[in-house]
């Protein structure tokens, strides 16, 4: 691990901690969470930038939701990656739109879905 | 932003970039085990250590795991019903989802890749002896085991055996000692 995940420990774009730990409240938020540090490390992008989409994101949400209201951060964090990734050039839009539209259409009982039943 | 679902849109961003060769598996898995795997399954590690030093925790919590561990308050919801499973000298568990990846993630963090994988899944319910042996678990012939399917409805948490030689240990202590495949019962 390089200093870009120390980095995203302190500030406002800290991620939740309960009792000092990292919390993930879905396998999805895990897999963002470890995607963007892995691509930072790589070096795809400077984690400052992602870190700069993220707290805007942040700052977006918190405008257009009263305060005290619980904020999904890892909604915010996944938009920020997106967000990023497009910035660079590396995952345009319509490239991920249409990804979106491939997965989203495969049959029903693909992997077992039921309800909320979680997946990532 | 559109309105599918947040965990579509990660897997349509993560199998891009896995298209491109920006990241891999192994990649995105080291850090997530470094923020979770060590930290995720200390929520059910104070569980267990709690219930080996507390006869009445245990016996709350074998008899019903959603009332003994509401207390805790763990986030991360989605886990209806917690049933603990007791390991002793005779009978050793292990939990398995046979559908998909169910999982007590509220207690565990995030599954294990294997946990997910096809020949987990169903091997562990045709020969749990010999897929236990692979992960190092040799089981005495007298050792009943016990496979647990788990559903949306029900997860399941193994309440492993105290360690031999643990006498005088505290509740923080003892959890240190509490792994996460030990908890699914891959480990003793």
């Amino acid at each position: 691990m390089t200093e870009s995940a120390a980095l995203s420990l302190d500030g406002m774009a800290a991620p939740p901690m309960v009792n000092g730990e990292v919390t993930f409240d879905a396998p999805w938020q895990g897999r963002v969470f470890g995607m963007a540090h892995a691509l930072a490390d790589r070096g795809v992008f400077v984690w400052d930038d992602f870190r700069a989409c993220l707290i805007e994101r942040i700052a977006a949400w918190e405008s257009a939701h009263p305060e005290g209201e619980g904020y999904p951060y890892y909604d915010c964090f996944l938009e920020a990656l997106e967000r990023v990734l497009a910035e660079k050039r590396i995952v345009h839009d319509h490239d991920l739109s249409h990804r979106i539209a491939e997965l989203g259409s495969r049959p029903h009982d693909h992997d077992h879905h039921h309800g909320d039943h979680h997946h990532d | 932003m559109s309105e599918s679902s947040p965990s579509l849109r990660a897997e349509a961003i993560e199998s891009l970039l896995k298209e491109r060769g920006l990241i891999s598996d192994e990649a995105v898995d080291r850090v997530i085990a470094m923020y979770n795997e060590r930290v995720g399954p200390m929520n059910g590690a104070r569980v267990v250590a709690r219930a080996w030093i507390d006869p009445d925790f245990r016996q709350a919590l074998l008899s019903d795991g959603t009332a003994a561990v509401a207390p805790y308050e763990f986030e991360g919801g989605q886990m209806e019903k917690l049933v603990v499973v007791e390991n002793t000298p005779t009978v050793h568990n292990v939990v398995v989802c046979t559908l998909c990846s169910c999982y007590p993630w509220a207690i565990l963090g995030l599954p294990p890749r294997w946990y997910k994988d096809p020949a987990y899944r169903s091997r562990i319910v045709r020969e749990p002896r010999k897929v236990l042996s692979e992960f190092g678990v040799a089981l005495e012939d007298d050792v009943e085991v016990r496979v647990w399917d788990s559903s949306a409805e029900v997860r399941y948490l193994v309440l492993p055996q105290r360690p031999l030689g643990s006498q005088g240990m505290s509740e923080d202590q003892l959890a240190q000692h509490v792994t996460r495949d030990a908890m699914i019962g891959v480990a003793r």
